[in-house]
């Protein structure tokens, strides 16, 4: 299933936390959706979701709107919101017999499906517990498998890995993975490395527009625009004149000390030029020792940051 | 209709894990078996094989009860955020609403079930009035689906509970007594619409034995009221300028 917003916006009083943004999502893809607190992402989750009214746009799953086949596209989507709120008062495998029945499962197969959730989520140990007695991961599990409880097509999941141990990350990491063969996938997060690891595609926006979209890749050569290489010269003569001879180079555009390493400079190349090959040539010609050639890959801390801090 | 029952059911679930709905039980049948039989104006005071003493205090407790129920209902839903949760379910916000409704209802019915023993009872020491007893236990149905209704949606304006109790009471006992009270004061017309907006004019009519379709009407629009304005204060996160 493909959704496609359109045009997408929405008030809060004078301030709009979803500013006319549009994009698409294609079956089998799992989209990361990036941006600071309040930039909102979870106001857009709760749009597609069917919680809220936008003011403006549409978003439309396959051929259904959300202005016009809610219950249609409820029943093919599983949501973990924001904080993961569940009733605390209810045992694991009641609540989840509870949304099981809300999301019109077939009586025949709830059984399985909660025994598949258990065994997918890990929740085995605590399934008889009241939720309310459970530790935060284990509620976030719950949480997930409620989510997938009737098999969406559709998964909508607000910070899926908040309260997790490295461990659960990784297993839940893999899960989306797996899962997003198949399913259409929306993440939020925070937490940077996790786009990288899970998503095919990352969105970023800020204040309620979209200023990125393209895969981590695409993303890292847009901003970073031209090669950076750190060079490291075993044997350098004068630290002075390696800068020199390599300033002469045609392709290189800017050179500088690393001021950690004595030996070790930072080159710019020219925009869409490559300058390996020639810095290679150089220090045969002149007899230096290469030790060390590093393209230094902006990270997508920095794209982030560059992104979404206002000026 | 299903997710209706689906959140009724759970609803109930809740009500009887916890504490709510016993304390509920015995303090109703704690209190209106105490002034039935055994205080004030009894049955054995009155001398007369009937159930009035218990309906008339029975309208008192149901309307300090209801709220207490009702209370949570939504307010709580909203505070922890599962209003989400079930809203982003195939369940509109009209299946959550009166999903409450029932659970309520269904706990009260169960309460007043619990008093027939009293009406055996009544019935084995003289002549009953059949009638009356029926009417007056469709009454008291009638008035707590109204108190329900007004309780539910207090508990839609706002995340906390004990705002919801008060605020419920608050429009409650206009109903109850300040109608009434203020009917007494004025002739005419306005009089006439307050004596007509008081529950009790309609309850005193309905546990004597005389079923009227205006106060059925009375009591069936107060109550499809009270949850349209539930109703719309859920849906109001909707709402566009």
């Amino acid at each position: 299933m493909s959704i496609t917003v359109n045009n997408l916006t929405k008030k809060f009083g004078a301030q709009r936390a979803v500013d006319n943004i549009s994009f698409e999502v294609e079956t089998g893809e799992i989209l990361g959706f990036l941006g600071p607190n309040g930039a909102g992402k979870t106001t857009t989750m709760k749009i597609i979701t069917c919680y809220m009214a936008p003011n403006d746009g549409d978003v439309k799953v396959n051929d259904l709107s959300i202005l016009e086949n809610q219950e249609e596209i409820k029943k093919r989507i599983g949501y973990l919101p924001e904080n993961n709120p569940l009733y605390n008062d209810m045992p694991v495998l009641e609540y989840l017999e509870f949304v099981a029945e809300l999301q019109n499962v077939p009586k025949e197969k709830v059984s399985d499906r909660i025994g598949e959730m258990v065994h997918v989520c890990g929740l085995n140990v605590e399934k008889h517990k009241k939720i309310g007695e459970l530790s935060k991961g284990y509620k976030q599990r719950v949480g997930l498998a409620q989510a997938m409880i009737h098999d969406p097509e559709i998964l909508i999941l607000d910070e899926p890995t908040s309260g997790l141990d490295p461990n659960q990350i990784v297993e839940i990491r893999k899960l989306i993975r797996h899962l997003g063969k198949q399913k259409t996938v929306i993440l939020s997060t925070h937490i940077l490395p996790e786009v990288e690891a899970t998503c095919d595609r990352i969105l970023i926006i800020n204040n309620g527009k979209i200023v990125a979209d393209g895969t981590a890749d695409m993303l890292r050569k847009r901003a970073q625009g031209q090669e950076v290489l750190r060079v490291q010269i075993g044997n350098p003569e004068s630290r002075d004149s390696v800068i020199t001879s390599l300033k002469s180079l045609d392709n290189v555009a800017m050179v500088d000390f690393d001021p950690e390493s004595k030996n070790t400079f930072i080159i710019n190349s020219k925009d869409d030029q490559s300058s390996r090959a020639d810095i290679f040539h150089m220090c045969v010609k002149n007899n230096w020792v290469l030790t060390e050639m590093t393209p230094i890959e902006t990270k997508l801390e920095d794209i982030f940051r560059e992104l979404t801090t206002v000026n | 209709m299903k997710p209706i029952w689906s959140i009724a059911k759970r609803e109930l679930k809740t009500f009887f894990d916890s504490l709510v709905a016993y304390i509920l039980l015995v303090v109703f049948l704690g209190v209106s078996g105490f002034f039935t039989w055994l205080f004030g104006s009894d049955v054995f005071f009155i001398g007369q094989a009937t159930l009035q003493p218990f309906f008339s205090i029975a309208y008192f407790t149901l309307f300090f009860f209801i709220p207490a129920l009702t209370m949570r209902m939504l307010a709580e839903e909203k505070r922890s955020g599962t209003i989400e949760l079930l809203l982003t379910k195939p369940v509109t916000d009209w299946d959550v609403v009166l999903g409450k409704f029932l659970a309520a209802l269904i706990l009260i019915c169960i309460a007043l079930l619990l008093t027939l023993p009293y009406y055996i009872t009544v019935w084995a020491i003289g002549p009953i009035d059949q009638g009356a007893v029926w009417c007056g236990y469709l009454g008291l149905i009638l008035m707590s689906m109204t108190y329900i209704a007004i309780g539910l949606f207090a508990s839609s304006i706002t995340n906390n509970q004990i705002v919801a109790f008060l605020l419920a009471l608050f429009i409650g006992i206009f109903f109850l007594i300040i109608f009434n009270v203020l009917s007494n004061n004025f002739t005419g017309f306005l009089g006439e619409v307050l004596s007509y907006l008081s529950l009790s004019t309609h309850f005193d009519s309905i546990s004597r034995g005389v079923v009227d379709s205006r106060d059925l009407l009375y009591f069936l629009t107060i109550t499809l009221f009270g949850l349209i304005l539930a109703e719309s204060s859920l849906a109001k996160r909707n709402i566009v300028e």
